[in-house]
């Protein structure tokens, strides 16, 4: 889900090893088949290095640029129940954010840099985020939808064999199931208690949504071309296409519940596959979002610039202020 | 996260000082590593701390300390350092048969 881009780096090529280096990785991997943990001082190869760096950053980015399309409701949220859960589910992104950032500091890269390389538009997010919110419907849905679909992906993830990224991952997928259980109850009261034009805002949020939602789990199996290796050090478990088929099966039972209509007609169940059968999704828009080219790319890189830029003089405050009391400490 | 793959990197330019956080669950327990954050100074990491891993009532108790004021054993002395208990089985009671007329000891 947050980790979709993953899949669209370049395969990267192997490199000449010494026979020291060729022994520590033997014994490296000896270790992962085993299914020990890696802890952030242990021996790895720069490959794996990077590749985490690269998938938990990406990860970060996501919790935190997420916060940006449901903070744009918290002012307008209908009622003060409503508006505190959203606050709550919020400021919980940001604490996810703050995780999967220190996951990824272990691993020898920095805040700053991250951060720097988020700006710059190196480091990607999940495409998801790039849509607009545009009713309080959208609040519901996100919920439901996106946050279903970040559980799915991310559960496996709590084994991974990288142990920060492990606990960073066990930490939020216990946080994670309020937020999509708050987005469920929101779109039942409205669809069970609304108003008719309540109702159609609900499934028009769903047909925003829905497709989106698939892309999160990534392109297709075959063409993922991280993925083996990815799955061998279990940083992904199950495939994206697995997933994907998980997540529409479970969506169908759900849609049910509330009354609403996934918008797709090649929606059916297949009872040979026991799986639901779906349409073709527009991986051509995929791969136009991840690339820049969504509706709000550029107003979610912006309001992060900003924000990071307006609080500067915060930090260094902060800083100067830590250290004028440090030294008046040491001289008293 | 207390391992810090490379120390030096957390200090560059005007980068917050990184901190490792311990949480007492409650009265009774230990206090247990939850993660670490970067805080301009003790209070101010503590107060992040609370908002950062405490927000569903984890703890009772919090500690801070730099991360960069922590030492660490080194993995690749694991084998030296540690290994050689396994050998000691004598330290453990299980180690000592009893005859059956002693029944709690």
């Amino acid at each position: 889900m947050y980790t979709q881009a993953m899949d669209l780096a370049p395969a990267e090529e192997r490199t000449l090893r010494s026979a020291e280096e060729a022994q520590l990785e033997a014994r490296f991997e000896a270790r992962i088949d085993n299914g020990d943990f890696i802890e952030a001082k242990d021996w790895m190869p720069e490959h794996y290095r990077k590749t985490l760096v690269r998938q938990i950053s990406q990860h970060a980015h996501s919790e935190i640029v997420g916060m940006l399309p449901e903070g744009n409701w918290i002012s307008r949220a209908p009622t003060l129940k409503r508006k505190t859960i959203l606050l709550a589910k919020v400021q919980d992104e940001a604490g996810h954010g703050l995780y999967l950032y220190a996951a990824a500091e272990t691993l020898g890269t920095s805040r700053d840099q991250m951060v720097a390389a988020l700006h710059s538009g190196r480091a990607k997010y999940s495409s998801i985020f790039n849509y607009p919110t545009l009713s309080w419907a959208d609040m519901g849905v996100i919920g439901w939808l996106v946050d279903g679909a970040a559980i799915m992906n991310q559960v496996p993830l709590t084994r991974c064999s990288y142990a920060p990224y492990a606990r960073a991952m066990v930490r939020i997928c216990r946080e994670e199931s309020f937020h999509q259980r708050q987005g469920f109850d929101a779109l039942l009261v409205m669809m069970k208690e609304g108003s008719d034009a309540q109702r159609t805002m609900v499934q028009d949020a769903v047909n925003r949504w829905w497709w989106p939602s698939l892309m999160m789990f990534g392109p297709p199996d075959d063409q993922s071309p991280n993925s083996t290796q990815s799955a061998r050090w279990g940083i992904k478990r199950l495939s994206n296409d697995t997933l994907r088929q998980k997540f529409v099966d479970a969506c169908v039972d759900q849609a049910q519940v509330l009354g609403v209509t996934l918008p797709d007609p090649d929606l059916k169940w297949n009872e040979e596959r026991g799986h639901h059968d779906f349409g073709a999704i527009d991986w051509a828009e995929f791969r136009r979002v991840v690339a820049g080219h969504g509706p709000c790319n550029h107003e979610r890189l912006a309001a992060r610039v900003k924000a990071w830029d307006d609080g500067a003089w915060v930090r260094d405050a902060a800083l100067a202020h830590a250290r004028k009391r440090a030294t008046r400490e040491q001289a008293a | 996260m207390s391992d810090r793959a490379n120390d030096s990197q957390s200090e560059v330019g005007n980068e917050w000082p990184l901190w490792e956080v311990f949480v007492r669950p409650k009265a009774g327990l230990e206090h247990k590593h939850s993660g670490s954050l970067h805080a301009a100074d003790a209070a101010m990491a503590i107060q992040l701390a609370r908002d950062v891993y405490t927000r569903r009532q984890e703890g009772s108790s919090v500690w801070v300390v730099r991360s960069a004021d922590i030492t660490a054993s080194d993995p690749r002395d694991k084998a030296a350092y540690f290994d050689p208990m396994e050998d000691k089985v004598y330290r453990h009671p299980t180690f000592y048969e009893l005859p059956d007329a002693v029944n709690h000891m």
